[in-house]
């Protein structure tokens, strides 16, 4: 088990992020921090690609001198899967910051349950 | 014939295609452009059933002629093509009961922004049904996810944008949990495809390698998607996203959005891992018991709300706990029970939704009980829409609902020890349905005494809002058949899950 784990760093690594940005986005109050676990959490699934698609003393699939054997390079397919990804992830995140914005100017507070107060107290 | 093969892909496209050229359109002819695009969309899928139904046995189109382990493929069957058709007439109707108030609530300048959200939502919704490619659901997934939240928050209010950053929170956790579970798979088998993924997965469990990482992987994508359709305990956020958005959102969202994501974790069970083996994982049992929960504590807090668009809104918590109920009960009966269970719920509860809003209009624009006394009386054609959803959702006979607990308690029957939990959980559930849907009945049929302070209601004629009149009255047919003629659909759903794995 646990020289699995030493191997294996990166994996390791990646899912204890993926946690700590599940666990913010999850619990935090402050709107900017749940997305800053959100960010954490996506990258931490990139890095698991990453780690997953890297083969030890390979390069990145772009031809280069001519060296066309498929054992010279790694998979490109986790690597576009991460790029599809990362595509995602902005977009997302964006759209987060964007209602934050639009929460910060009718309330003042980036704190999720004072607005929830407020807007109990305030009907609309 | 060979041109009906290249439908599922062409109406994917065609709706991305609507959505880029509405964003140069006005709000009227973004709306045309869409109501075309819906149009359009039913007759293509209309095709697509007919030809699978005479096909017999599901084919593949394959993406730009790449072959089977590269390139991305779509998967069309009997069940993909009446899901696909059954999505497209909600849509429209949706669409259509909630021209007026959309012209009320949204800022004008905005109003083709929302076409634009729900050309790409049913681009996404058709995706899902139709991709046989993991890693293509999970990109329209998070399109899915976008266009709803933009859905919700177009009608600017407090309470909308707080509900959409719940409902932003809660999906991306949910399809943060999903993107983990498919790295895992693909990690585990190499491949995307689901078809090929299910080979691997077949021949790692034969030989018992990796069984662990196997089992994480399902859960994960299972509650990354019952996170996403909002399984009773990750509910918080539906009320208001449902209660205060503008009326096509609540109905879309209420009866499409979340099947979409339900209809994606009925291909994961049945078509990438293979239900044999989902039903040794245990994974289902987590889904029957938290299904069990909704259904209870749902219908519980229904009861409890004054709002009548909430109380609809906690009932679609019970609701989509029936539907994971039955996938629980891990027997193809327990299955088919609950696609029964996602048509006839997206057809009452999107009728529920619009016919709630006839009622309010005819009671000065207020959602609280004490305003909507006698408004069946102001509103006929909408109250009698409310009764007959009213009575689906309850489950009495000739209507949709008595269709789907009767497939329920059929499935359950003869079930070693989830027989009794199904059965007493249905029987209380369809008692705190009959409580919160017949109290409001009661209401909206009990003539004003005068003596409550009133807001002042106004009757309002069916051919005030002939759009909305026109969407209600088909909400009803819809229902009846459901109801009175169920037993071809639940062929064509039997066929359809048949060839679907």
């Amino acid at each position: 088990m646990g020289a699995h784990l030493l191997t294996n760093y990166g994996e390791a690594v990646a899912m204890i992020l993926f946690g700590i940005g599940f666990g913010n986005l999850l619990l935090q109050n402050n709107l900017i921090k749940k997305i800053i676990g959100l960010n954490i959490m996506d990258t931490a699934v990139y890095l698991f690609l990453a780690e997953k698609g890297y083969i030890r003393g390979r390069v990145a699939p772009i031809v280069t001198d001519g060296v066309q054997q498929v054992e010279a390079y790694i998979n490109p397919i986790p690597s576009g899967l991460v790029l599809t990804g990362i595509v995602v992830s902005v977009s997302v995140t964006a759209l987060m910051l964007a209602i934050t914005i639009r929460l910060y100017g009718r309330y003042h507070t980036l704190n999720l349950d004072e607005i929830s107060t407020l807007i109990k107290k305030g009907g609309q | 014939m060979e041109l009906i093969l290249n439908f599922p892909a062409v109406s994917i496209l065609l709706c991305l295609f609507a959505g880029i050229v509405s964003s140069a359109l006005k709000a009227k002819g973004a709306g045309r452009v869409n109501l075309a695009l819906i149009l359009t969309e039913i007759v293509l899928q209309f095709f697509v059933l007919i030809q699978t139904i005479a096909l017999g046995r599901p084919y593949v189109y394959v993406m730009g002629k790449f072959p089977a382990p590269w390139g991305n493929e779509i998967r069309v069957g009997v069940l993909e093509a009446f899901m696909a058709l059954f999505f497209c007439v909600i849509m429209l109707l949706c669409m259509l009961g909630g021209s007026r108030e959309r012209e009320k609530e949204l800022e004008t300048g905005k109003q083709h922004l929302y076409y634009i959200m729900i050309d790409l939502l049913l681009s996404s919704l058709l995706a899902l049904v139709y991709t046989n490619d993991l890693f293509t659901a999970y990109v329209f997934v998070e399109i899915n996810t976008i266009s709803a939240c933009g859905l919700i928050m177009i009608r600017q209010n407090g309470r909308t944008l707080e509900a959409s950053i719940r409902y932003m929170i809660m999906s991306l956790l949910g399809s943060g949990l999903l993107l983990l579970g498919i790295c895992f798979l693909y990690d585990l088998t190499g491949h995307l495809l689901m078809s090929n993924i299910k080979e691997q997965v077949q021949l790692l469990a034969a030989s018992g390698n990796y069984h662990i990482p196997l089992i994480v992987s399902l859960g994960l994508m299972s509650v990354g998607l019952a996170i996403k359709s909002a399984l009773y305990p990750f509910h918080t956020w539906l009320p208001d996203a449902y209660g205060y958005s503008t009326l096509s959102s609540s109905a879309i969202l209420s009866s499409l959005v979340s099947k979409g994501y339900i209809f994606l974790l009925l291909k994961i069970f049945y078509r990438v891992i293979g239900f044999d083996i989902v039903r040794e994982s245990k994974v289902i049992n987590v889904l029957f018991v938290f299904g069990i929960f909704g259904m209870i504590m749902g219908s519980l807090s229904a009861i409890r709300e004054d709002n009548i668009r909430r109380m609809i809104a906690f009932s679609s918590v019970a609701q989509i706990g029936y539907i994971y109920m039955g996938f629980g009960l891990g027997t193809a009966e327990g299955v088919i029970a609950s696609i029964y269970h996602v048509v006839s719920h997206s057809a009452s509860k999107s009728l529920l939704f619009v016919a709630a809003s006839g009622l309010t209009d005819a009671s000065g624009e207020s959602c609280r009980y004490p305003d909507l006394t006698g408004a069946g009386y102001r509103n006929k054609l909408a109250g009698a829409a409310f009764t007959v959803g009213s009575l689906a959702m309850v489950g009495m006979p000739v209507f949709s609902g008595f269709i789907s607990k009767l497939l329920f308690s059929q499935a359950a029957i003869g079930h070693n020890f989830k027989m009794l939990p199904t059965l007493i959980a249905l029987a209380v559930s369809t008692i705190l349905n009959a409580i919160y849907f017949m109290k409001t009945v009661i209401r909206i049929y009990t003539p004003p005494s005068g003596k409550e302070e009133m807001a002042e209601g106004r009757v309002i004629a069916a051919k005030e809002n002939r759009r909305k009149s026109a969407a209600l009255v088909c909400f009803i047919a819809l229902n009846l058949i459901l109801g009175l003629n169920s037993e071809p659909i639940i062929r064509l759903i039997r066929s359809g899950l048949e060839m679907f794995g």
